[in-house]
């Protein structure tokens, strides 16, 4: 019984894992910013404001943010 | 054959093309990326959903709600290809074109572990059930419009088996790329298609529709051609 509990909690762990590591990943202002950037979006379209340019400057300002903060990668040998 | 019938076929073999593209680029970019044994899990896994989903809805598939749908994958694929997007940038920023020809087992991109590698099988499943579905309301809604289902079968059916032939000799021409190389396009590729689908599904209006892909797959590899020169510039300085 605690065998199959025991792979139960892993088989669980590792799905949550799993999309924890797709969605979120080793930056997770990135996908924070992208959250934002849909919800500001869905407002500003409720409005009737133009808005399709949101996401797409997010995109570019969290993806420099996220390089800025990464170190330099190493060249390759 | 007929006036009516022909603007059925083109219409639906047209517009099922751009859908089908846009799964076949993903399908051979994650293929290409990751490995292909997963991937073929994925493509048949959405297939089987895909024709599952037309069995049972049948000519009712015109009236689901795809918004829906559109904004839960644009988003999945959005972040996700977001994060390759930066590998990418980071990768191709350290190695520059080297790695041609590279072999499978030696870049980590790749899966090389036991049993199914679940990213390569999720992304290939999500844009094969996402286009396909599209693919199946363009042939509906259009064959009902027109009273011509037959012709519009047969045009979207069409469009799929030509693009997915090209696409699997393109994918041959695919792995002669370095892999860091093509952890960037795809990344690229994905954050277009996640961006272009998760704002339709919001409901918003692009300026030149469906055709906005184009400039904002360019805005994006400009933007992704940029950083790569500023990390190069780290990389030099470090």
């Amino acid at each position: 019984m605690s065998t199959a509990l025991s792979r139960v909690a892993t088989g669980v762990g590792a799905f949550f894992r799993f999309w924890y590591g797709f969605i979120v990943g080793d930056d997770w202002t990135v996908a924070v910013a992208v959250g934002a950037a849909l919800l500001i979006t869905a407002a500003l379209n409720q409005r009737g404001i133009i808005a399709w340019w949101v996401l797409p400057l997010t995109v570019v300002v969290a993806t420099a943010a996220s390089l800025r903060r990464t170190p330099a990668p190493r060249p390759a040998g | 054959m007929t006036g009516a019938i022909a603007t059925v076929f083109l219409t639906t073999f047209l517009g099922s093309t751009v859908e089908a593209v846009e799964m076949v680029a993903i399908v051979v970019g994650v293929g290409a990326t990751r490995g292909w044994r997963s991937t073929w899990f994925g493509v048949i896994a959405g297939l089987a959903v895909l024709v599952a989903s037309v069995v049972v809805f049948g000519l009712a598939l015109g009236s689901v709600p795809i918004g829906p749908l559109r904004l839960v994958i644009g988003v999945l694929l959005l972040v996700f290809g977001l994060q390759w997007l930066r590998k990418g940038i980071m990768r191709v920023a350290a190695r520059r074109l080297t790695g041609m020809g590279i072999s499978a087992v030696t870049d980590s991109e790749r899966w090389v572990g036991p049993g199914v590698d679940w990213t390569a099988f999720v992304l290939a499943l999500k844009g094969v059930l996402l286009e396909g579905l599209e693919i199946a309301f363009i042939v509906v809604s259009v064959g009902l419009a027109a009273r011509e289902m037959t012709a519009a079968i047969v045009g979207g059916t069409a469009a799929l088996v030509l693009t997915a032939a090209v696409g699997t000799a393109f994918a041959a021409a695919f792995n002669r790329i370095p892999r860091s190389v093509l952890q960037l396009v795809v990344g690229i590729l994905l954050t277009t298609f996640g961006t272009f689908w998760s704002l339709e599904g919001l409901g918003v209006e692009w300026p030149s529709g469906d055709l906005s892909i184009l400039p904002l797959l360019a805005f994006y590899a400009v933007i992704a051609l940029s950083y790569t020169r500023i990390e190069r510039r780290r990389v030099v300085a470090a």
